[in-house]
């Protein structure tokens, strides 16, 4: 007998005194709980998504979407950095004024490679408020997984507030579980060391979201 | 379970010796008080806490009722989307595929996120002896893998050294296993991380297999979720051509929709936070973004025998959120290592004598591990009655009984140690309905205290080997009464 088997086998026999319930599965479940903690205007919930993307540490920026070249120039300005990873769909306007050299993304360079670039920048999928968090889906203006990670600079932009959900359960809805996702919320953190929170242990140690609209 | 803590004394004895070592307790009191204090911050920010705590509970028992139906469900939808699913047994089965997977790549590294599954099956030291090694590459993992020691909490497995012996164990071991530790090296937090991420990224950069747990599985979709804070989930997870994850076979959940209980429960219930900084979701593999391939082996080590267990199946429903361990007097003051089972604190009292039996010292102690004062209950994210199961494991290592190990229907006997603890139960019951004779029963003992020996003799010993006498007062309560409330009776 394979273990695959012998494992199912064990599951109904360990399941034999519990009655058969044919309940679909959708009304199986009580969801008593909210799709969304408070009502809030949308500028409310942008308001609080800055809010809590402050609170765990990343740099916040506002800007209209005439601005955006321009503020993104200076937080590569200002950070030093010379060059800046590019994810393969990312809206060309948005470095138009930055000096840094642009690094495209491509699926042959290495980690090492990756490790070697001061910045990167991409869009993201979906922003949520109440939880100060950033959900990337490696979408063309994403870029892969590993882009956001080795670098210890990663800019973020999030149109707002088309791309803005107030909840957990709300950014479920509009995401795609078969593309790979990363949440994101503030930098890289531990607690490992007497609960004393500090940044930046594997992943980027600055984290700028620019909130653009 | 694997023999990770073989010799280990029973609870009792390893937690007097914890309780004595004053650095211990000093850095699990610092660390329990300041995240329960944080945790019920966070908790109190989400008005329906106990509406999401009720769906998370009925979604877990929901699976687990229909276990087999939704393991074969995750069983295509991972194959359909590019991965290959293994299924293991037991321990040893679980370590003999991912060495075979380890060495089909060629590979004699490995690079792990933590996971608890792993240190359940001992996977480290199954691949040390295949000539594979593998490094741990969260924080507290690696402290404790540098330290030659063993994880003491769920969450936070160095939660018992501080930062001063953090030090020390970087500037004396960090060498051996690669990069030393720079020079000066100093002890405060962010030195101490500094030192470990300039450690790891070497690592990480060469890596070609990753190994990881997971926190979810979904069954309709194939999706695996790894939760995590530091990042180097995500170097593990996307870096290496080769994933191999180890699941416990109770991590699934039905649908995608139901993540959005449990990222919002977990996160709060475990390091108090909002959201965690980290969470990876993948789904088989994917072009150009992360592993080419991806194993998952599915896991019973146990975990079948638990369900089984009527009153003990709810355990199954854990989450490994640790918020348990931080509210618990017991392992406050005892720390992680007394309980000699990876899984320690409250839910470790109940899960590991479930999924290891209760024929050893150390697993028959634990249901004892614990002053049932249901705290742990009530921090439960998942609503799991440790208490509960407390006491039915007591009744079961006391009594004997039907149980199921390895599958199959064994009656236990009775444990030896208790025969004093049913003949004082007996006793005491007699006194109890003979109150003239409990009467000079206590006169006597006031009396003759400064007589009384610090433990007991005869078959009590065992008893008081392992607990400190309460001093008899000077006066029974009843006489006291009488005389300061004017000869009255006990009402």
């Amino acid at each position: 007998m394979s273990s695959r088997e012998r494992i199912l086998g064990r599951v109904r026999r360990a399941l034999a005194d519990v009655p058969q319930d044919d309940t679909p599965y959708d009304q199986a479940i009580e969801r008593g709980y909210l799709r969304e903690h408070g009502e809030r205007s949308v500028a409310k919930t942008v308001d609080l998504l800055a809010e809590n993307l402050a609170d765990y540490r990343a740099i916040v920026h506002r800007c209209t979407a005439d601005d955006l070249a321009a503020t993104i120039a200076g937080i590569l300005a200002a950070r030093g950095s010379k060059t800046v990873l590019v994810p393969p769909g990312l809206d060309a306007g948005w470095l138009a004024a930055a000096d840094a050299e642009h690094v495209p993304d491509g699926s042959g360079s290495t980690p090492h490679e990756l490790d070697r670039v001061d910045s990167v920048i991409t869009a993201c999928a979906v922003a949520i408020a109440e939880t100060g968090t950033i959900v990337l889906d490696g979408s063309p203006d994403q870029g892969r997984r590993r882009i956001t990670l080795v670098p210890d600079h990663h800019i973020c932009v999030v149109r707002v507030p088309d791309q803005v959900v107030s909840s957990v359960p709300q950014a479920l809805e509009r995401l795609d579980p078969v593309r790979p996702s990363t949440w994101i919320s503030g930098p890289s953190a531990t607690s490992d060391i007497e609960l004393d929170r500090v940044e930046g242990v594997h992943g980027p140690r600055t984290l700028e979201v620019v909130l653009v609209g | 379970m694997s023999g990770t803590f073989v010799g280990m004394p029973a609870f009792p004895k390893a937690a007097q010796r914890a309780v004595g070592n004053e650095t211990l307790r000093g850095n699990l009191r610092h660390a329990t008080h300041t995240i329960r204090a944080k945790r019920a911050t966070a908790v109190s920010e989400v008005s329906d806490w106990a509406a999401l705590r009720e769906a998370g509970k009925q979604i877990k028992d929901h699976t687990l009722r229909h276990l087999d139906r939704y393991l074969e469900q995750l069983e295509a939808s991972v194959t359909a989307a590019g991965g290959t699913v293994h299924w293991a047994a037991d321990a040893d089965e679980a370590n003999r595929i991912v060495a075979r997977l380890v060495r089909e790549t060629g590979e004699s590294e490995v690079v792990k996120v933590k996971s608890m599954a792993t240190q359940e099956i001992g996977l480290n030291e199954a691949l040390e002896a295949e000539g594979i090694r593998a490094y741990e590459t969260d924080l507290a993992e690696l402290i404790v893998q540098l330290g030659k020691d063993r994880p003491s909490h769920i969450l936070v497995p160095a939660i018992h050294r501080n930062r001063g012996e953090i030090r020390d164990i970087f500037r004396s071991q960090m060498g051996e296993w690669g990069r030393p530790a720079p020079e000066g090296l100093t002890d405060t937090p962010a030195e101490l991380a500094e030192a470990a991420r300039l450690h790891l990224r070497e690592k990480f950069l060469r890596a070609k297999v990753g190994i990881s747990g997971a926190n979810f599985m979904v069954a309709e979709t194939g999706t695996l979720v790894v939760v995590e804070s530091e990042g180097n989930g995500r170097m593990c997870l996307t870096l290496p051509e080769t994933l191999i994850s180890v699941v416990g076979i109770e991590k699934i959940v039905p649908t995608w929709r139901d993540l959005e209980v449990f990222l919002q429960t977990l996160p709060r219930s475990s390091t108090a936070e909002r959201m965690n900084p980290y969470t990876s979701m993948w789904t088989g593999t994917a072009d150009e973004d992360g592993p080419r391939t991806f194993h998952l082996v599915l896991l019973d080590n146990g975990r079948t025998d638990t369900l089984a267990d009527e009153v003990g199946r709810q355990a199954l429903r854990c989450i490994r959120c640790s918020a348990c361990l931080n509210v618990c007097p017991v392992y406050e003051r005892a720390g992680g290592h007394a309980y000699g089972s990876v899984y320690p604190g409250p839910i470790g009292a109940i899960l590991s004598p479930q999924l290891r039996g209760t024929a050893s010292e150390i697993d028959a102690s634990l249901p004892y591990a614990s002053s049932l004062c249901g705290a742990c209950y009530e921090v439960c994210p998942v609503a799991i009655d440790i208490p509960e199961v407390l006491v039915h494991l007591r009744e079961r290592v006391v009594e004997g009984g039907q149980v199921t190990r390895e599958g199959n229907k064994v009656v236990l006997q009775p444990a030896k140690g208790h025969a004093a603890e049913r003949a004082a139960m007996r006793a005491a019951r007699w006194a109890f309905t003979h109150p003239g004779a409990l009467r000079t029963g206590q006169r006597l003992a006031s009396r003759t205290r400064r007589l009384h020996p610090r433990s007991l003799p005869g078959p009590g010993r065992a008893w008081s080997g392992t607990r400190d006498l309460p001093p008899v007062p000077p006066e029974p309560f009843r006489d006291w009464w009488q005389r300061t409330h004017g000869g009255e009776d006990v009402k």
